[in-house]
């Protein structure tokens, strides 16, 4: 069973080829024998449950497509009852006590929530080796990271522990492990999927979406958490088209451009020439290539990484050890409670990025980082406007290199490097996503492609075709 | 731009983030690092160029004033660290 897709699983549900009791049980026992680290709290009691409910839809012909397809949760949207930790030790008491909009979305669907991922502390990195409960393994070799910020639910998808898994991306947190973990990640418009509830790290760039096998069930689980949400006062106000209807048309005539700047130094050639290959294909069914040039883009990471950790130091000054959340021993006054509490709650990642958003944000400092950044991220987000007269869709690698290894990358500023790619779709706003696209060495190579803002159709339409017309994305890794 | 040890203790006490002495030299080193890949920045002309305040050039939403949230005040207070009746408990501030 756990080698069906969310739509595979969801026909043979309907046709009660299994009940969705037995099909949670049969991911359970699979995550409870994996050794991944992929999830921080497995939740068997509420899946059996939820499944039983689920039956019951299923039964009396109330479900919807989705109703009884379990799922793997990432550990920063608010699940109500459970633990909620953004794999932060300061977070690790917190019980929410509240849905997030997302949470709720899946839950009126009748959705089996199979546990909660493992995922860098706050989503901050690129390896998910930033976790208080440990680096996640890499299905395709355990030697290797699955990316991050969302490794856990790449692994968990990868791994087949759950049919799909609920993802963010501030920064390429749902592509970069995508095609790490060599599955199919969208990261929609921002304002697209509510935030309600999902721990904000740098709330004008976080942004939620699915992680899943195939574009088709991306469509499918885009269209249950896609909408206007009066809680979120940055969710936009326009209808959503129901995904799965255009997934068919001809890609033919489509325009892709491909940014000269994604091709300079630093891309493995490995890596490259499976982008080169997978273009070939896509000439093949009819698009037409053309080179185009975002000129501001490479200077995508110094301008993320000042717009980022501002809005982090502000995010997290609500973690104080007051009102949720970690608190310090025996603290001597109130200085003393948030200091320890803090300190002793916080990763190292974690605090890197707090203070270096401290100081860009500090008295006289201003103008020379935040400001400066968020002008250049307006030329970033120009460059895109101009390439989007000229073409329909952009794309080229999702990262510089395949999986590294655990414990490699020791050095922050060289881990930011691993999101060179990624960084700029976050800046402008703009939906981008990554699909299997081949392997080099065994391991797997993602195809990112951005579009236009509101665009995700035409992504998921792209996405579905390349994958009627090759099989990446259907290859399994070994012992699965 | 390069911090000093100084100068690193003082922001980590403006974002209530105790730092010790063995600490103190990588944490200036890594900041350091972080801050010279931003003077990347500097080499462009951004004299004429708007910041970028919202990725979809969207203003804030208004909306009525009237109370839209339910009354979680006693779920909230059973996850807290330390709680009195309808507060949260700190070491005492003044005595």
């Amino acid at each position: 069973m756990h080698t069906l897709s969310v739509a595979e699983l969801s026909k043979s549900l309907k046709n009660k080829e299994f009940s969705a009791v037995e099909l949670t049980q049969h991911y359970l026992d699979r995550i409870n024998r994996s050794d991944l680290n992929a999830f921080i709290t497995v939740t068997d009691e509420l899946a059996l449950s939820q499944a039983r409910e689920a039956d019951a839809k299923l039964a009396n012909g109330s479900g919807s497509v989705l109703t009884g397809i379990p799922f793997a949760q990432k550990d920063i949207f608010c699940t109500k009852g459970v633990k909620t930790s953004a794999g932060s030790k300061i977070l690790d008491p917190f019980i929410s006590p509240y849905d997030a909009t997302l949470s709720h979305k899946l839950n009126i669907e009748n959705m089996v929530m199979l546990g909660k991922t493992n995922m860098d502390e706050f989503a901050m990195g690129s390896s998910n080796e930033n976790s208080f409960y440990g680096p996640v393994k890499n299905p395709w070799n355990k030697k290797m990271v699955p990316g991050g910020s969302s490794g856990g639910s790449a692994a968990a998808v990868a791994g087949r522990l759950s049919p799909f898994a609920t993802g963010t991306d501030t920064g390429g947190s749902i592509r970069q492990p995508s095609s790490l973990c060599g599955i199919t990640g969208i990261k929609p418009t921002y304002g697209r999927v509510s935030r309600y509830g999902m721990i904000a790290y740098a709330s004008s760039l976080d942004q939620a979406g699915p992680m899943t096998q195939t574009a088709e069930d991306a469509a499918l689980i885009l269209n249950a958490i896609a909408g206007f949400d009066e809680k979120d006062s940055t969710s936009a106000p326009r209808d959503v088209p129901d995904y799965t209807k255009s997934l068919r048309d001809s890609i033919k005539s489509l325009k892709i451009g491909i940014p000269k700047e994604f091709f300079l130094e630093g891309l493995d050639s490995s890596v490259e020439k499976v982008i080169t290959e997978s273009m070939k294909e896509f000439e093949a069914m009819g698009a037409k290539l053309q080179e185009i040039s975002l000129p501001n883009s490479t200077y995508a990471i110094p301008t993320y990484y000042i717009v980022a950790p501002c809005e982090c130091s502000s995010n997290l000054s609500r973690l104080d050890g007051v009102r949720y959340g970690y608190r310090c021993k025996d603290p001597k006054d109130l200085n003393d409670l948030y200091l320890r509490s803090r300190s002793e709650g916080f990763g190292d990642e974690v605090k890197r990025r707090i203070m270096i958003g401290t100081y860009a944000l500090s008295a006289g400092y201003y103008d020379a980082y935040y400001l400066k950044a968020q002008k250049v991220r307006h030329l970033i987000s120009e460059d895109f406007k101009r390439a989007f007269k000229k073409v329909d869709i952009i794309m080229g690698p999702v990262s510089p290199t395949t999986a590294f290894e655990l414990g490699a990358i020791k050095d922050p500023v060289s881990m930011y490097l691993a999101d060179i790619y990624t960084l700029s779709a976050n800046l402008a706003g703009l939906p981008g996503m990554s699909i299997p696209a081949g392997f080099s060495n065994n391991l797997p190579v993602g195809l990112q492609m951005i579009g236009n803002y509101w665009s995700e159709e035409v992504l998921l339409n792209a996405a579905h075709q390349f994958q009627t017309q090759t099989d990446w994305h259907s290859v399994l890794p070994e012992n699965i | 731009m390069s911090l000093n040890k100084e100068q690193v203790k003082e922001i980590a006490q403006l974002a209530k983030l105790s730092i010790n002495d063995s600490e103190i030299e990588q944490s200036t080193i890594e900041l350091n690092n972080i801050l010279s890949l931003m003077a990347e920045l500097g080499k462009i002309d951004t004299d004429h160029v708007e910041p970028m305040a919202h990725p979809l050039e969207m203003s804030q939403r208004l909306r009525e004033d009237v109370v839209s949230e339910a009354d979680l005040s006693e779920e909230f207070q059973a996850i807290a660290p330390k709680t009195g009746k309808q507060h949260f408990l700190v070491p005492t501030v003044i005595e």
